[in-house]
């Protein structure tokens, strides 16, 4: 890996963007981390978990979508291989790729919220679920929005140097996203 | 903590609140980002990890408790905030939620907070005392790794504050026990900084002063901290004027004469004049005593039963709070020669020589203030460790050079 030298920074001084991304989302993931002891604990000690009516979490449409965001850390992986290989086609087009089965697991999850019997308040448990995906949700979709400004940096002529690094963080971003949902997974719609 | 809304309006007062508890932890968040970065990747040529400063070592030790803990605060802030705006019910007994849950997230934070505050006064003691003691600092390495020590047992003491808020016996078993093991590490400071001035050379200047006068406090804090770590103690003097007291020693005591000697110490280098010794030492003394006369008497009030946050008090709490009044205005007549001092003493002062302090470290081998960019084309490369004092040995190489540039400039 090569790290680029912007000539703006003074003294051709490294530039340490990646290092400071990578303890960003190291402390990013304690906020998860918070929700999850949070819904954990709440969960345990309820009387009542799940809201009158309500039978537990259809786990069937989930899966399918938890394949599609897991696989999407491949075809990632795959775009940013291609781009090492300096094949800006292919890289561009698993990165559209990837951007597609993002976009298509937060349908999903629209699809699934709308068919609920119960709403944000409906007690604890309903705060926790959509609190979680809700949060998940909303880096699915600044992942896309990262990948999209990556994609579009991707065309400007020679101001793709200092793209180098946003391609790396973003990629970054989106395994991360990806662990977090496998986490969410097991605690919602595996351990009811 | 209360869920207070009575008239329903979407803005109201907790609302605001707690958006700006989480603007702070998010902007707090980008500023350890940023110190944590610099520190691992951006150290002077030569600088180890083992030849930084002190104060590098304790900065970082803080700014990593901040990564970890504020995302829990920020987090458990949202779920307030969506308790209060949209009805749930994370926080609220009525609708399954668990008001303790919160307590936990906002301790979870908000005792590291304490170490965020505290670690690089540590760092500004153990830069001081060496200087003011002509002596290496007593045990780098210890000081260094016990920064680390403080942080990995900072994060495991929180529910130290909810003992008395229905935590399981377990919990107060743990917590009790991880709270009196941080003394140990505290105590590697402390018996380094002692370690440190023991047969020194001692010039008692200001900043030294400041640094003697906030040891004694911590000392004193932290004798009353392990008390409140104790279980039986901690139930008994719970949110009284003993809390408040103890809190007070570390804060006042230590943490803010700490950054006094602190000021004083650097203040030549970033003005390039030289602060009054006399008014500083008249500084010292009023604030040393202020605090003292100020903090001390809380701990009997607290013994006594007197609770914090109140407006008034029953009679028999009236001699020692008289006193605290008393101290309280010492403190605040400190600042007046502090102010003086410093707007003076900048308009002023003598003109501050590159080291006046006779100080070793990167800053004082540039002249007082240094030029923008400091060092420019020429970085030096560190070769030893920190605090050479009374070794004769040189922190850089070419140091002959450095120090030639300053005088002949």
């Amino acid at each position: 890996m090569t790290l680029s030298n912007p000539p703006s920074q003074e003294h051709g001084h490294q530039s340490h963007n990646l290092t400071g991304f990578i303890i960003f989302l190291c402390s990013e993931s304690v906020i998860f981390l918070a929700f999850f002891s949070g819904y954990a604990l709440l969960k345990t000690s309820a009387l009542n978990w799940l809201p009158a009516g309500v039978e537990g979490l259809e786990v069937h449409a989930p899966l399918i979508n938890t394949i599609v965001l897991v696989s999407s850390s491949g075809t990632i992986y795959l775009a940013e291989r291609f781009k090492a290989k300096e094949n800006m086609a292919l890289f561009r087009g698993f990165w559209l790729l990837s951007m597609a089965m993002g976009a298509y697991f937060l349908y999903g999850q629209y699809v699934e919220w709308s068919g609920l019997q119960f709403g944000f308040t409906s007690g604890t448990f309903g705060g926790t679920f959509y609190l979680l995906t809700g949060f998940h949700g909303l880096h699915v979709a600044t992942g896309i929005g990262l990948m999209g400004l990556m994609l579009v940096k991707s065309f400007i002529p020679g101001n793709y140097v200092g793209g180098e690094q946003g391609v790396e963080a973003t990629s970054l971003f989106w395994h991360f996203v990806d662990v977090i949902w496998i986490i969410l997974f097991l605690l919602i719609y595996v351990w009811q | 903590m209360s869920i207070q809304n009575p008239l329903g309006h979407f803005v109201n007062g907790q609302g605001l609140w707690l958006t700006a508890v989480a603007l702070s932890g998010v902007s707090s968040i980008m500023g350890a980002v940023n110190f944590v970065t610099t520190i691992l990747r951006m150290r002077a040529p030569g600088m180890g990890f083992f030849r930084m400063p002190i104060f590098c070592w304790t900065a970082l030790a803080a700014q990593s408790l901040q990564l970890i803990g504020l995302p829990a605060l920020t987090g458990g802030a949202v779920m307030l905030l969506m308790d209060l705006t949209f009805g749930t019910s994370f926080y609220e007994p009525e609708g399954g939620g668990d008001p303790v849950l919160y307590q936990h997230f906002f301790w979870f934070y908000s005792h590291p907070a304490v170490y965020v505050i505290i670690l690089p006064v540590f760092g500004i003691f153990s830069e001081l005392f060496p200087v003011y003691s002509r002596k290496p600092l007593f045990g780098y390495v210890y000081v260094a790794v016990a920064s680390f020590l403080i942080v990995g047992l900072g994060l495991v003491v929180w529910v130290h504050h909810i003992f008395p808020s229905g935590v399981a016996q377990w919990m107060r078993n743990f917590f009790m026990f991880s709270t009196m093991l941080i003394a140990v590490p505290t105590g590697v400071k402390v018996f380094a900084w002692l370690g440190t001035i023991w047969r020194g050379k001692l010039r008692l200047t200001t900043p030294m002063l400041f640094c003697l006068g906030g040891l004694f406090n911590f000392v004193f804090a932290g004798v009353t901290g392990i008390m409140l770590a104790t279980v039986p103690v901690d139930i008994h003097v719970s949110n009284t004027y003993f809390v408040v007291g103890h809190f007070h020693y570390v804060i006042y005591g230590a943490a803010v004469m700490g950054i006094f000697a602190a000021i004083y110490h650097w203040f030549p280098k970033f003005t390039g004049r030289m602060p009054y010794e006399g008014l500083g030492k008249v500084h010292f003394l009023l604030t040393f005593v202020g605090a003292n006369l100020n903090f001390l008497p809380m701990h009997p009030l607290g013994l006594m039963g007197m609770p914090r946050r109140v407006s008034s008090y029953d009679p028999e709490f009236a001699f020692w709070n008289v006193l605290a009044s008393l101290g309280a205005f010492l403190l605040g007549v400190s600042i007046i020669p502090y102010l003086l001092n410093m707007l003076s003493s900048w308009v002023r002062g003598e003109k501050a020589p590159a080291n006046p302090w006779n100080a070793i470290g990167l800053e004082w081998l540039l002249p007082s203030p240094p030029a923008e960019d400091n060092f420019g084309e020429n970085v030096p490369t560190v070769i030893a460790r920190p605090y050479g004092y009374g070794t004769g040995l040189p922190l850089v190489e070419n140091q002959q050079s450095y120090e030639q540039a300053l005088q002949e400039a």
